[in-house]
């Protein structure tokens, strides 16, 4: 007959499969490239060892600091924005349309809002870089017929503007993210301290101020986590839409080492960067949810 | 006083409905944009703008978008890629999560603040070492890379989510069994795989959505052009054949559908995951 402890230590085994080729996969690659990012190399032949010399180099390259600059802009644009305008509107399809028009309606709003979620970035980038085409693109062209032709600009063209107009788009991709998960937290909330507070004539908007958001702080934190550390691995847009460019004006950490990767072929320096992005999202993460606990603790 | 009753509409719902609708027909203005433009022809196109709703419904654009990216190609790729890496990531993922969530190993915190990593890690710290490695294991341009890099990958989240769902599980039920001499694997066969499978379908919905949209490491992996994925080959190839504005429309439409297609169809399972992965 097995004791509890013999029982528990079977358990191990069903870890194995998973634990092993994750720590082959992702542990192998990331030790390799943090190896990578001590070494010059060129992608053929064999790297050589060169210290610090990748990372001494990136604390001088202007180029880095403004891609890293520009990752926390997209925190604006990707958590921040979308946090707030999401709890609003969540709080408004539960508190308004869930109430008195019913779920049908709601379910629309939120598949409506949350259809840019669903496509892959690269597709929306394509999507908007063809919206916002000088010319003939929808965005300029609506401008103009409104009148306000002096703003049709080459939104993506320019460097003043074209993080901008990716900031734009981003907060129209993320909003659907941030309102499904609210609306979701709103519907474990206790709805007597809500009736409370209406009973006591505070106004909708102080309600929501004042009990709404302090009892949706595990949700607020959950999707500022995620959506910062989705901010600061930005790719695919920038790919597709501008290629960090024009100028340095839209480069991210993520595309500025894809960059060295494969178009200069330093392999070791695009180690370096990823690895600083890598080390920079971990204690990011650890910050963002001991805070999180911090809050829960508050509560 | 106050006579405010709860179910008295005013003024003030209807004022919500309309701005909130207003802001849903803006967000899917893109789509819609894409959609009517996809099905103009170049020269209305030219003589009416980007606003205007097609006179003449034109559906030669998709047939010839269609056979020059060879998109059957390209959707098939997709479909194995998610399909294969949807089974295998729910299937280690699973075992694992059984381990932490029911086995309640020791360590487990490590494990799971290991598999997080998954989560703060960025694929470009990842890229080159895999490239190089799979250059070595011949796998360099071949589906397989993509999938097996994607199946061990996705565990990290599916391990987290499951072994906090199997960490509600009801102790009576596993503890009744255990008295009766019941072993790790015939509890995991007659208990906890049946009463998950819902779970287990929601996790294998969201793994397919997340790898059809993935990029970087497709695009590295994958140079050849009979074997890019839709995400890909949508990014990456379309500047060939799009020369006109409406071409450019029908690529984008053509390579959204897709997505949009399954979410409309699984937007209940998945709406389930997205709100469970947030707060257990």
């Amino acid at each position: 007959m097995t004791t509890k402890v013999q029982q528990t230590k079977q358990y191990y085994w069903y870890a194995v499969p998973g634990v092993v080729s994750f720590a082959a996969l992702v542990g192998g690659a990331f030790l390799y490239n943090v190896y990578l990012s001590f070494n010059s190399w060129q992608g053929i032949g064999t790297p050589e060892w060169v210290g610090l010399e990748n990372y001494q180099n990136l604390i001088q390259d202007r180029v880095f600091w403004v891609s890293f600059l520009h990752a926390f802009q997209f925190i604006f644009a990707m958590s921040i924005a979308p946090t707030a305008i999401g709890i609003l509107i969540a709080a408004l399809i539960y508190d308004f349309i869930a109430r008195y028009f019913g779920n049908a309606i709601s379910t629309f709003l939120r598949i409506s809002l949350y259809v840019p979620q669903i496509i892959a970035l690269p597709i929306v980038g394509m999507l908007w870089a063809w919206m916002l085409s000088p010319n003939i693109g929808v965005v300029n062209t609506i401008l103009r017929e409104i009148g306000l032709g002096s703003l049709a600009l080459n939104w993506l063209g320019e460097a003043g503007t074209a993080m901008f107009a990716l900031s734009i788009m981003m907060i129209w991709i993320q909003v659907g993210y941030t309102i499904v998960i609210f609306v979701s937290g709103m519907s474990r909330l206790d709805p007597y301290l809500d009736e409370a507070a209406q009973l006591d004539g505070a106004t909708w908007f102080q309600r929501f101020r004042i009990v709404t958001i302090p009892q949706l702080y595990p949700e607020i934190a959950v999707v500022l986590l995620t959506t910062t550390v989705a901010a600061l691995k930005v790719f695919g847009p920038v790919y597709v839409m501008t290629n960090g460019g024009p100028g340095d004006a839209t480069q991210v950490p993520a595309y500025f080492s894809y960059f060295h990767f494969f178009s200069t072929t330093r392999v070791g320096y695009g180690a370096a960067i990823a690895t600083v992005l890598a080390l920079l999202l971990t204690a990011l993460a650890i910050g963002l949810l001991r805070l999180q606990r911090k809050m829960g603790l508050m509560r | 006083m106050r006579t405010q009753v709860k179910r008295k509409k005013g003024f003030a719902p209807y004022l919500v409905l309309g701005s909130l609708i207003t802001m849903a027909l803006v967000w899917l203005f893109p789509m819609f944009i894409a959609f009517i433009n996809a099905f103009k022809t170049p020269q209305e196109f030219v003589q009416n703008g980007v606003l205007a709703i097609p006179n003449e419904w034109d559906f030669s654009k998709f047939g010839k978008f269609w056979s020059e990216v060879d998109f059957t190609k390209k959707l098939m790729n997709s479909v194995q890629v998610s399909l294969l890496v949807a089974l295998i990531a729910v299937f280690l993922s699973f075992l694992t999560a059984y381990a932490i969530g029911i086995g309640r190993v020791k360590g487990r915190t490590w494990i799971l603040g290991f598999f997080m990593v998954a989560f703060t890690i960025p694929q470009e710290a990842l890229i080159y070492p895999l490239y190089s490695i799979s250059k070595t294991l011949s796998l360099y341009d071949n589906i397989w890379s993509i999938i097996i890099i994607f199946g061990v990958l996705s565990t990290g989240f599916g391990t987290y989510l499951l072994s906090s769902v199997m960490s509600t599980f009801p102790d009576e039920l596993l503890e009744a069994a255990r008295i009766d001499g019941a072993s790790p694997w015939r509890i995991l066969r007659s208990i906890v795989l049946p009463l998950l499978r819902p779970t287990l379908f929601v996790l294998a919905t969201m793994f397919f959505i997340f790898t059809w949209n993935e990029f970087l490491i497709p695009l590295v992996m994958l140079p050849s052009n009979d074997n890019q994925t839709v995400t890909l080959a949508m990014a990456v190839t379309t500047g060939q054949f799009t020369s006109d504005s409406t071409a450019r429309a029908a690529a984008a439409l053509i390579g959204f559908m897709p997505s949009v297609i399954f979410f409309l169809i699984f937007q209940r399972t998945l709406m389930r995951g997205i709100t469970m992965g947030a707060v257990k």
